[in-house]
């Protein structure tokens, strides 16, 4: 009877944690990153604070300048959209897919400043479940011979 | 839809194949378990051959991450035998509570301290392939984390083990750590769905291309049978050891 009840109550133990994983939110301050919105959303607190924004790169928004290492673009989801600037190369993907305009996810750790500009002082790109060969017209020779010399000249075209 | 149904069926059927195996051996002669690990070591050669060829040769580039992608052949397996690892450790301790039978605890410790060396492999590759896809080796986002304390909870139950004399007491003590450190197992499936994460959510055979699917699927099944290879071999060894060490503690009972 003893061990019923303990099996019972383990069996308890364990579904409440697993609730509280799925629906419980976890609250805010736990979150791996802060979307656009939530971030535009603090207002003043904002500001100068650390945090990891994560959303969509913005197609065409993308401005890299390979000479100076800048890299400047939008980060959004539906509800807003902010100006990410970060000072180092970025990985190939990331080009890869702006390049193309192809829609791709980042998650950047830094601070907001009063001009709206989010400096970052790391990049991280998110990759989609996706898993595609190049497609018709992406010639594969091609494109690695872009990547290899792309790599080879430090990322200058 | 008939596709999805096969698949879980063919699924379902290597999971209950393996699980089933991993708890038999309790019974098994060691011939037995000799003959069934050869099979599936050979077995594991060959789709290890054949696989490695069509991912690494035969499948496309990704159109985004290039011939990177390609260590996901290792990266993905590795995990499939970490969950096996710790399943099979998971219910083995079921088994061992239930029956006090030192055998289930001998296939528990070959579960998890295999399940453990896919486990590492499997962040090892993951870190090795984050670095030029997503920009870091590592982050502290909610999949990763569960994994490393997924990892660090099975060392640690190879710890205890090493620092507990007592085989009875050991055998029930890594019992509860296996059983309660496998609740995680599931969390670190669904964290990617639950959180937010810096890594993406399970593809499926819909958002993969079909050869890198099959290439995948065979290095898939080539993992298991390695596993089955591997968990023979070690169980073998643990019983051998566990025999010796109640063999040795008969004796300084009768020399008392």
């Amino acid at each position: 009877m003893k061990k019923r009840l303990t099996l019972a109550v383990g069996v308890l133990v364990v579904v409440l944690i697993f609730g509280y994983f799925a629906f419980g939110g976890l609250g805010r301050s736990l979150v791996y990153f802060w979307t656009p919105t939530e971030l535009l959303a603090e207002g003043d607190a904002a500001y100068g604070t650390s945090v990891r924004l994560g959303g969509m790169v913005v197609p065409g928004s993308v401005r890299w300048d390979a000479d100076r290492r800048e890299l400047n673009f939008q980060l959004a989801d539906e509800g807003g959209t902010i100006e990410v600037y970060n000072a180092g190369i970025p990985p190939q993907m990331f080009l890869e897919a702006a390049d193309r305009k192809e829609p791709i996810g980042a998650v950047v750790e830094g601070t907001l400043t009063r001009e709206g500009v989010f400096r970052a002082t790391n990049l991280m790109v998110r990759h989609s479940e996706e898993y595609r060969a190049p497609q018709h017209g992406e010639d594969k020779q091609e494109y690695y011979r872009e990547l290899f010399r792309d790599q080879s000249s430090g990322g200058a075209e | 839809m008939v596709g999805t149904i096969i698949l879980v069926v063919v699924t379902l059927a290597v999971v209950g194949g393996v699980l089933g195996f991993s708890l038999r051996l309790v019974g098994m002669a060691e011939s037995s378990v000799r003959r069934a690990g050869t099979m599936a070591g050979v077995g594991a050669l060959v789709l290890l051959a054949l696989g490695l060829y069509l991912g690494l040769v035969w499948a496309p580039a990704e159109r985004l991450m290039g011939d990177v992608y390609r260590i996901m052949y290792i990266h993905f397996p590795s995990w499939v035998g970490t969950g096996a690892g710790y399943l099979t450790a998971f219910l083995a301790s079921i088994f061992y509570l239930k029956t006090r039978d030192p055998g289930y605890d001998y296939v528990a410790l070959a579960g998890a301290e295999i399940g453990l060396l896919f486990n590492v492999t499997g962040l090892i590759t993951g870190a090795l392939w984050g670095r030029p896809t997503w920009g870091v080796y590592w982050t502290w986002d909610p999949r990763l984390t569960t994994t490393a304390i997924m990892a660090i909870t099975f060392a640690g139950y190879l710890v205890l083990r090493a620092f507990m004399e007592d085989p009875e007491g050991r055998a029930r003590a890594s019992s509860l750590v296996a059983i309660v450190g496998f609740v995680n197992v599931p969390i670190v499936y669904f964290s990617v769905r639950w959180w937010r994460t810096l890594h993406q959510v399970q593809s499926s055979p819909e958002t993969v291309d079909a050869p890198i699917v099959w290439a995948l699927r065979t290095m898939m099944v080539a993992f298991v049978l390695l596993f089955v290879f591997l968990l023979a071999q070690r169980f073998l060894l643990a019983r051998i050891r566990g025999e010796e060490e109640l063999e040795l503690m008969k004796l300084e009972v009768a020399g008392d």
